[in-house]
């Protein structure tokens, strides 16, 4: 029993920290959410090149995957950097393809997956009604009881997260259908969740790490506000949360195939949604003024809390799935 | 990275066979009363028959050399039977860590073996009346005379010593130096001539704990564990056994958590979605809790500070647990019975060990490194 990342899966993840940190993610962020994706596109190759899309992949459609665990060390890392586009939704989608039983859209879509060269985006209601940037997704997926069509994108509703651009679809030709598409679905499903709550543990740990940052250097009164108690215990309270979550997000990774994932990752992404949005409430009181700014980035990572904590489904909704779970024993 | 626990399979079964033979059918008289803790001392004694007391520890000490992962297993199956609370606790998690630090092997041949069989029950003695949270400022005093020490003053809030045997702790040695300096640990029988124990009813009135006064208390040199003068090292040295997993395993907790789910599908109202979210994320917290606890023992380095944070959640998690019981039970919270025992005992968790208000503070300083404040 060896309960912590092994030395492969630690580099991995501090090869994609130092990726996503010289790439400079929050002028990408900020030139996604103005309409401006070459930049992302960009970065959504060299996120490609390093590994992270071919990890969703079978190995016979031109992946290595799944592999859970890496992919929820590449997720804490672009949840950390806040690297935008369709990344879960992309995951989920090759999920999907992947487990069709049908090999015309795995094989026309699998391989761009992995290669980096297909964008994909998902509507999976009800959990995912809107498609995520389907503007600039190369295909737009839509799930609907036993069928599987592609889309075309409605007008873009703004999200509180600017870089979150939310379509309705209008679904198109069937790409596939019958019950392998529901199960399928639900696999998708729940790897989408698990991503996602990936995600939401970077995102909560990198607000922490830039308030902390900040109440070391901020001064008021003659000293650090991170002197002050009130600040000091905001700030525990956060990590407290943080590192609890983690191990529920590897736990359900390494649940993944067992009649337990389904309930694992609805754990996972409850407590990992309660952590970052604690850690963005406490990182927007600590800032104070300057964090409820557009231009200051640890905005980026405020908004983005938010919107995750009920994408890929509700706490409540996950809470439900949890007891539903217990239930059944 | 994997969750593998087949290596702990084989000793997990031999332990559940032996609890489902050997657990009473009805529980024990509350361990906080004189009956209880002679019914829970005599328990300790047939643990340590079938060498499951202790066992972690080494065995010429009463142990079996049992892995983290193995002493993990041991305690998830012990509270799913839902076995008897261990009145030995203090001894067996506070100070014996401290024993195999610093204990010399004369102390550790002493002192463990009759710890690991129930024969002596140890009491922390810690607190004062001056010196709570800030430990620092503890006033008791250890006076060197021919062969050992002579202990006066006033201990307080001392888990168990209305019943125990023996007591220990830190007391001042030199009265020049200042504050963490100057102290020496000690251990002392709780009859000796000199010492008076008051026992103090907790707030159910039961005598949990008691406040010790010492006239003139001879010790002998052979009671000091580590160097006279280190005494705060050698306290600190352990705290983070006190805050870590080893006071607090997650068996426990998930005992608590699989009851309270039990309890939630016999008792609840489905539509009441309010307080199934609350048993939600009690379960979810204490798998969470399970899965951070392999997390640490597959961990190479000490966790040091980080203890601070697992002391932290559980006492809130023990908290949430309980308290959702009650909830649940309705008008039948309040009355006598496991979950208010529990209960009871959980509303101390955040204030013993270190209150939680110090652990954030250990936290944002020694983890976080945030500057070091006036408090």
């Amino acid at each position: 029993m060896k309960f912590v990342l092994d030395a492969e899966q630690r580099m991995f993840g501090e090869a994609l920290h130092k990726l996503l940190a010289e790439a400079g993610t929050p002028a990408v962020v900020r030139a996604w959410a103005a309409g401006s994706p070459a930049p992302g596109r960009a970065l959504w190759r060299s996120l490609a090149d390093a590994g992270v899309f071919a990890l969703a992949v079978p190995e016979s459609a031109g992946g290595v995957g799944p592999l859970p665990v890496e992919l929820v060390t590449a997720f804490h890392e672009i949840g950390r950097h806040a690297a935008p586009g369709p990344i879960v939704e992309t995951v989920a989608a090759a999920t999907l393809l992947g487990r069709l039983g049908d090999e015309a859209p795995a094989a026309t879509w699998l391989p761009g997956i992995a290669a980096g060269e297909a964008v994909v985006s998902l509507a999976l209601p009800p959990a995912v009604p809107y498609a995520l940037d389907a503007d600039v997704a190369d295909v737009v997926l839509a799930v609907d009881g036993e069928e599987v069509r592609g889309a075309a994108a409605g007008p873009v509703r703004a999200s509180l997260d600017p870089a979150r651009r939310l379509f309705p679809v209008v679904p198109g030709a069937v790409l596939a259908a019958g019950p392998a598409v529901r199960a399928a679905a639900l696999e998708a499903y729940d790897m989408g969740v698990l991503v996602c709550a990936a995600q939401l543990v970077g995102v909560g740990r990198r607000l922490l790490e830039v308030t902390v940052e900040y109440a070391v250097t901020r001064r008021q009164f003659g000293r650090p506000i991170g002197e002050f108690q009130a600040v000091r215990h905001h700030l525990a309270n956060v990590l407290v949360g943080l590192e609890y979550a983690r191990p529920l997000v590897h736990g359900a990774a390494l649940a993944a195939g067992s009649p337990e994932f389904a309930r694992d990752v609805s754990a996972a992404k409850v407590a990992a949604g309660e952590a970052a949005y604690a850690a963005a409430r406490v990182a927007l009181q600590v800032h104070g003024a300057i964090g409820y700014t557009d231009e200051y980035d640890p905005s980026l990572w405020i908004r983005k809390a938010r919107a995750l904590y009920t994408a890929w489904g509700s706490p409540a909704e996950h809470r439900a799935r949890v007891m539903a779970a217990l239930a059944r024993g | 990275m994997d969750l593998d626990l087949s290596p702990a399979e084989p000793f997990r079964a031999e332990v559940r066979e032996w609890l489902r033979a050997n657990v009473p059918a009805a529980p024990l008289p509350s361990l906080e009363t004189e009956e209880g803790f002679a019914a829970h001392r005599a328990w300790e004694r047939r643990l340590a028959e079938a060498r499951l007391s202790v066992v972690s520890w080494p065995a010429r000490y009463g142990g079996r050399d049992a892995t983290p992962l193995e002493w993990l297993v041991f305690e998830e199956e012990y509270y799913a039977a839902g076995a008897p609370g261990r009145v030995s606790q203090n001894g067996v998690n506070l100070l014996a860590p401290t024993l195999f630090r610093h204990g010399t092997p004369e102390q550790l041949d002493r002192v463990l073996p009759r710890m690991a069989s129930g024969e002596v029950i140890w009491a922390q003695a810690w607190s004062e009346p001056g010196a709570g949270s800030d430990l620092a400022a503890l006033r008791a005093t250890a006076t060197r005379v021919d062969g050992g020490w002579l202990l006066n003053g006033q201990k307080t809030w001392s888990s168990r010593a209305a019943f125990a045997d023996r007591g220990f702790g830190p007391f001042r040695s030199d009265l020049a130096a200042g504050r963490h300096r100057g102290l020496t640990y000690l251990m002392f029988p709780l009859d000796a001539e000199g010492v008076t124990r008051r026992p103090i009813g907790r707030i159910d009135g039961k005598p949990a704990f008691a406040e010790l006064f010492f006239d003139d208390v001879f010790v002998p040199d052979r009671d000091v564990i580590g160097t006279p003068g280190e005494g705060w090292r050698v306290a600190m040295s352990t705290t983070g056994n006190e805050r870590g997993l080893t006071l607090r395993s997650p068996g426990r907790f998930l005992a608590a958590a699989d009851r309270l789910v039990a309890l939630w599908h016999e008792r609840a109202d489905p539509a009441d979605t309010a307080l199934r979210d609350r048993v939600a994320d009690a379960w979810i917290k204490a798998r969470a809790y399970r899965l951070k606890g392999f997390e640490t023992i597959s961990r190479a380095e000490d966790v040091g500070a980080e203890s601070s944070v697992n002391k932290v959640f559980w006492s809130e998690l023990d908290l949430a647990l309980h308290e959702t019981a009650l909830d649940l039970l309705g008008p039948e919270g309040e009355l006598d019975g496991d979950w208010l025992e529990g209960y009871v005992f959980s509303l101390a968790g955040p204030i013993y060990a270190g209150t939680n208000e110090i652990q954030r503070n250990v936290i944002a300083e020694r983890v976080l490194g945030l500057p070091r404040a006036a408090r």
